[in-house]
C-alpha cells in the first residue's frame, strides 16, 4: 500500500510523517512520533484516553485517520504544561488527587482545558457532560470534577 | 505503637509520580518500545466450547513478516491430576487459561499466536491457522451449568462422585443454625442473582518482552505484582526465576484484573523463538471477552431475628461463575456475607459452578459485594419486618472486639459500630425525599491481606532518602510511603523519593491486592528506616565519639540525647551522609518480611435514589460513604479509593453486565455498549473516613481499597426498593429491566 505523506502541526512544531491510509492519527502519535501521553483504552471513540485536539476541536485520536491531519493544527497532552510551568488544571489535579492509576488523564486534561477555554465558569452539571466521554474507573470523577471546577474559579480570579 | 508526631502522615502532599501523570510522561506498559520490536497477536477461539483436533500453522509460517507461532505445546503443560498452586492461583488452569489446550472453553479462549513485524501481518498470519474444531453444547449461565443433563465442561470434575460443573465447594459453620432459626420471631429468605461484571481498567493488557541469546528474559508489562508476572511466567516457559527480570509498567487499573496474566509467556516464546522483542496488547474487545471479570451468581440467604431485633441465625448459600475453569471467590461471598454482625448460628455455603465463559479474574474484594448484596438486602427486609430502622437493626448486632466471625478469626478492635454511628448521626440519613426517590443503606466487610513485602530505604550523598519498594503503586501508595518516611525521619517528604523495584532490584513482594499494599510495606518501610535511624545515631556517635546510645534522632538530625550525652551542635541528615564514607560506609537498610496482622475493614453506606418511571432509569442522587480506614496516611487516596469502589458498586448495580447470544458469544464486548458509569451518571461521592488504627500496625493502617466495593449493590438495591416499593432480586436494575417492573403496577 503505498504510503501518504502529511505535513502538519502538532503542539506548534512542524511535523512530517508518512503513513498507511487506515493508519489512526493516534497510532502515529504513539508510534513514529512518539507521543505516547495519548493513550488506547478502547480504539473505537468510547473512552476518551486518546483526546487531543484538532484545531481546537476536541477529538478521539483512534478514530481520526493520520492522513486527516493534514494543514491542521494538532495538540497533544504533551504540550499543555509550559515548559517547566504546568497548566493549572495539571496543577490542580495534582493538588487535589484528581488521578489515581493515570491512565485517563491526559484525556480528562485536554477535555477540561477545552471546557475551560469555551466556557470558563460552568456548573457540575455541565462539567459532568462535558466530561462524558472520558471514562474514569478509578476515581468515580468526584475529585475529577471539583478540580476542573476549582481551577475555573482560580482562572476566573486571575483573570479579574 | 501508634506513635506518630503527624507532620506529614494524614497530610495531602502532592504524589511522588504525579507531574509525570498529568504531563503524559509516565509510561504504562504500552508506552515502551524497543529497536527491532515485532508484534504478537493471539488467535481466540470463535467458539464456546470445542474439542480442538488439530492446529496447523503451516500457511501462517509461511506468510512473509512472520517471525514465529506458538500453540499450547509450547507452553508447559501442568497434568490436570496434580495442582501445582502459585498462591490462590492453581498452575493447571492457568496453563489452560493462556492457551487452550485439550479444548477451547470459551469463545474468545487462545489457541495459537503469531509474532510478525507489523500488527496487520500479524493479524493476518493468525486467520492462515486451520484449526479443527469439534464443536461441543456449551453453558454459559449457572442455572444451566447445574442440570442434571447439562454439559459437562470437564470430565475429571466430580461433585459428589458424578461429573458435574461444580468445581469445589467451601462451608462455614458457626452454632446450629437450626435451633437459631427456631429460636426467630421473624425470619425473611429470598434468592438473588447477580452477573458477570469487568475490572473496567482503562489499559488494556500489554506487555513487551525481549529473550536474549542467552535465554535471559525481560519484560515490561503492567500488572498488581512483577514478582507474579515472574513467577507464574517461569513456569509456564521452564525458565529459571533468576533468568526473567519483569519491571512494572505504571499500571492503568487493575482492581484485581491484573492479578494474574494473559499475554507475557505467549510473548516471552514468541521472543525466544523469533530471537526479536515482542510487543503484545488485547485491543478492548479483547480484554472483554478474555480477561477478568468477575463471577455472576446465584444466592438464597435466611436470616432469623427476634422480635427485638437480635440475629440468632443466619444462612447463605452462595453459588459463584468461575468461568470455565475452576476459582472462583466462593470464600469472599460465604466469608464477607455475615462478617458484619454479631450472629451465634451460621451456615455459609459457596459452591465454585464452571460454565463456558471466560476465567474470572479478581474484582475488589473478589466474591463479598455479592454476598453482601444478598445478605444486606435481607437485613434490609428484615429491619422492615420488624418496623425497626435498618441502621438500628445493623447497630444492635454489630461485630465488635471479641465477636467471633462465622469465617473463623475473633475480631479484635474493629471500626464497625463507628460507621453505622456516624451514617445514622449524618445529615444525608436524615435529608428529606422527594417523589419516586428512596434511600437504601448498606454494610460491608472484607478481610484485608498483609503478606510478603520487601523494602530498602538508602540515604543518597547529599542527603535525600530513595525508598525503593515491591508492589506496584495502583492508587496512591507511593505517596503515602512518602509521607511515612518522611515523617520517621522528620524531613521534608519532598525529600523522599519512592519508587517501585523491578524482580531484580528488590526482594520478593507479594501482589498489589487484598488491600495489603500500604499495610504490608509500610511495616517493611517503616523497620527499614527504623535501622536508617539507628545507622545515623552512630555515625553521629562516631563523629561526637560519644557512646551511640547517647545520641537522639529529632526532626530530621542528630542530637546529644540530654546534658549527660555532652555538648554537640546537631547533626543534620545532609552532613551525615556527606561524612558517610569515613564514619563506616553507605547508609541504608532493607527489611523483608511476612507481614502479619491486617486486620478487616468495615463500611457502612448511604445512597439515595431517583426512578425515573418513564425511562425506567435510576439515577443516584446522593451517596456517603463511612468507612474505618484505620489511618488515613494520605487521606486523598483513601477517600480516591471510597469514591472509586462506590461507583464501581453503582455501576455493578445499575448497568454493567455481559450478555451472550445463542451461540455463547460476548453480545457487548465494548464500552459502548458494557456500560460502566460516566462523569455525567454520577453525583459527588461523600465520605467520612473513620479512623481506629489497627492495633497491630506500626501507623495504624488498616486496607482500604477493597471494602468500598462491598456495601453498593445492596445499598443501590435497598434505596431502589425504597422508592418504589418493589425488591429487585437480579442486578443489574438496568432500564428494561424496572420498566418491565414498572408496567403492572403503572398499566
Ligand atoms: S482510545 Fe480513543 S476513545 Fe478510547
Ligand atoms: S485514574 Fe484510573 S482511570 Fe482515571
Amino acid at each position: 500500500m503505498a504510503k501518504l505523506h502529511v505535513s502538519t502541526t502538532i503542539n506548534g512544531e512542524p511535523v512530517e510523517f508518512l503513513t498507511e491510509p487506515g493508519e489512526s492519527m493516534l497510532d502515529v502519535l504513539r508510534g513514529p512520533l512518539g507521543l505516547t501521553g495519548s493513550k488506547e483504552g478502547c480504539g473505537s471513540g468510547d473512552c476518551g484516553a486518546c483526546t487531543i485536539t484538532l484545531d481546537d476541536r476536541l477529538v478521539c485520536s483512534c478514530l481520526m485517520l493520520a492522513a486527516e491531519a493534514e494543514g491542521h493544527e494538532i495538540r497533544t497532552i504533551e504540550s499543555m504544561a509550559e515548559g517547566e510551568t504546568l497548566h493549572p488544571l495539571q496543577q490542580k489535579f495534582l493538588e487535589m488527587a484528581a488521578l489515581q492509576c493515570g491512565i485517563c488523564t491526559p484525556g480528562v486534561l485536554m477535555a477540561a482545558k477545552s471546557l475551560l477555554e469555551r466556557n470558563p465558569d460552568p456548573t457540575e452539571t455541565e462539567v459532568r457532560f462535558w466530561l462524558a466521554g472520558n471514562l474514569c474507573r478509578c476515581t468515580g470523577y468526584d475529585k475529577i470534577v471539583r478540580a476542573v471546577l476549582e481551577t475555573a474559579a482560580d482562572m476566573r480570579e486571575a483573570a479579574r | 505503637m501508634n506513635v506518630i508526631s503527624n507532620k506529614w502522615i494524614g497530610q495531602r502532599t502532592i504524589r511522588p509520580d504525579g507531574a509525570d501523570k498529568v504531563t503524559g510522561r509516565a509510561a504504562y506498559s504500552a508506552d515502551t518500545t524497543m529497536p527491532g520490536l515485532i508484534w504478537g497477536k493471539v488467535l481466540r477461539s470463535p467458539h464456546a466450547h470445542a474439542r480442538i483436533r488439530s492446529i496447523d500453522t503451516s500457511k501462517a509460517e509461511a506468510l512473509p513478516g512472520v517471525k514465529a507461532v506458538v500453540t499450547a505445546k509450547d507452553i508447559v503443560d501442568f497434568p490436570l491430576d496434580k495442582p501445582v498452586m502459585l498462591g490462590i492461583q492453581d498452575m493447571r488452569w492457568m496453563c489452560r487459561n493462556v492457551m487452550a489446550r485439550e479444548k477451547a472453553l470459551f469463545h474468545g479462549h487462545p489457541v495459537a499466536a503469531v509474532a510478525a513485524t507489523s500488527e496487520r501481518i500479524a493479524q493476518e498470519a493468525c486467520r492462515l491457522i486451520e484449526v479443527d474444531y469439534e464443536v461441543l453444547p456449551h453453558v454459559i449461565e449457572i442455572e444451566d451449568a447445574l442440570k442434571p443433563d447439562a454439559p459437562i465442561l470437564h470430565d475429571f470434575i466430580k461433585f459428589d462422585g458424578k461429573p458435574s460443573n461444580i468445581a469445589g465447594k467451601l462451608e462455614h459453620k458457626l452454632g446450629d443454625v437450626d435451633a437459631g432459626f427456631a429460636e426467630a420471631d421473624v425470619i425473611v429468605e429470598r434468592s438473588f442473582t447477580t452477573r458477570p461484571v469487568h475490572q473496567g481498567y482503562i489499559e488494556p493488557h500489554s506487555c513487551l518482552v525481549s529473550v536474549s541469546g542467552d535465554g535471559k528474559a525481560t519484560i515490561w508489562s503492567s500488572s498488581q505484582g512483577q514478582f507474579m508476572v515472574r513467577a507464574m511466567t517461569s513456569l509456564l516457559t521452564g525458565i529459571p526465576q533468576s533468568d526473567i527480570r519483569a519491571f512494572p509498567a505504571e499500571i492503568g487499573g487493575g482492581f484485581g484484573g491484573k492479578t494474574i496474566i494473559y499475554l507475557e509467556p505467549l510473548a516471552v516464546v514468541l521472543s525466544k523463538k523469533s530471537g526479536r522483542p515482542v510487543k503484545m496488547t488485547m485491543t478492548r474487545e479483547e480484554v472483554f471477552r478474555a480477561s477478568g471479570p468477575t463471577s455472576g451468581s446465584m444466592s438464597t440467604v435466611k436470616i432469623g431475628a427476634t422480635k427485638d431485633g437480635r440475629i440468632v441465625a443466619a444462612k447463605g448459600v452462595f453459588y459463584l461463575q468461575a468461568g470455565a475453569l475452576p476459582g472462583s471467590p466462593i470464600r469472599g461471598a460465604a466469608g464477607c456475607a455475615f462478617a458484619p454482625y454479631n450472629i451465634p448460628n451460621v451456615h455459609s455455603l459457596g459452591f465454585d459452578v464452571v460454565s463456558n465463559r471466560s476465567k474470572v479474574a479478581a474484582y475488589r474484594a473478589p466474591g463479598a459485594p455479592i454476598g453482601a448484596y444478598a445478605a444486606e438486602c435481607v437485613m434490609d427486609e428484615l429491619a422492615e419486618a420488624l418496623k425497626m430502622d435498618p441502621l438500628e437493626l445493623r447497630l444492635r448486632n454489630a461485630a465488635k472486639e471479641g465477636t467471633k466471625a462465622a469465617h473463623g478469626p475473633v475480631f479484635p478492635r474493629i471500626g464497625y459500630e463507628e460507621t453505622i454511628r456516624a451514617a445514622m448521626e449524618h445529615p444525608h440519613y436524615s435529608a428529606p425525599l422527594g417523589p419516586n426517590q428512596g434511600r437504601g443503606v448498606a454494610s460491608g466487610f472484607w478481610f484485608n491481606a498483609g503478606g510478603e513485602s520487601s523494602a530498602q530505604v538508602n540515604i543518597t550523598e547529599d542527603g535525600n532518602v530513595v525508598v525503593t519498594t515491591g508492589h506496584p503503586d495502583i492508587g496512591g501508595s507511593r505517596a503515602s510511603i512518602a509521607n511515612i518516611t518522611a515523617e520517621l525521619l522528620g524531613i521534608d517528604y519532598r525529600k523522599v523519593s519512592v519508587l517501585i523495584g523491578d524482580t531484580a532490584t528488590i526482594g520478593y513482594s507479594n501482589l498489589t491486592g487484598g488491600s495489603r499494599v500500604l499495610f504490608a510495606s509500610a511495616m517493611v518501610v517503616t523497620q527499614s528506616t527504623e535501622k536508617v535511624i539507628k545507622t545515623l545515631c552512630e555515625r553521629a556517635a562516631k563523629i561526637w565519639k560519644i557512646d551511640p546510645e547517647a545520641v537522639e534522632w529529632e526532626d530530621g538530625e542528630a542530637r546529644p540525647a540530654g546534658d549527660n550525652a555532652g555538648k554537640f551542635p546537631a547533626l543534620s541528615l545532609a552532613e551525615l551522609a556527606a561524612r558517610a564514607t569515613e564514619t563506616g560506609g553507605p547508609i541504608g537498610a532493607g527489611v523483608q518480611a511476612n507481614t502479619t496482622g491486617a486486620e478487616g475493614g468495615f463500611a457502612t453506606h448511604i445512597c439515595d435514589v431517583e426512578v425515573d418511571r418513564e425511562l425506567g432509569i435510576v439515577r443516584v442522587l446522593r451517596y456517603t460513604s463511612f468507612q474505618d480506614v484505620g489511618r488515613a496516611v494520605h487521606p486523598s487516596y483513601v477517600e480516591g479509593q471510597m469514591q472509586g469502589g462506590a461507583a464501581q458498586g453503582i455501576g455493578w448495580a445499575l448497568s454493567e453486565e455481559y450478555l451472550y447470544d445463542k451461540q455463547g458469544r460476548v453480545d457487548n464486548a465494548s464500552f459502548l455498549d458494557y456500560r460502566m458509569p460516566v462523569c455525567s451518571d454520577l453525583p459527588m461521592l461523600d465520605t467520612v473516613m473513620i479512623e481506629v488504627p489497627n492495633p497491630k500496625h506500626p501507623q495504624g493502617v488498616r486496607g482500604v481499597g477493597e471494602v468500598p466495593l462491598v456495601p453498593p449493590l445492596a445499598a443501590v438495591a435497598n434505596a431502589v426498593y425504597a422508592a418504589l416499593g418493589h425488591r429487585f432480586d437480579s442486578l443489574p436494575m438496568s432500564p428494561p429491566k424496572v420498566l418491565a417492573a414498572l408496567e403492572p403496577a403503572e398499566a
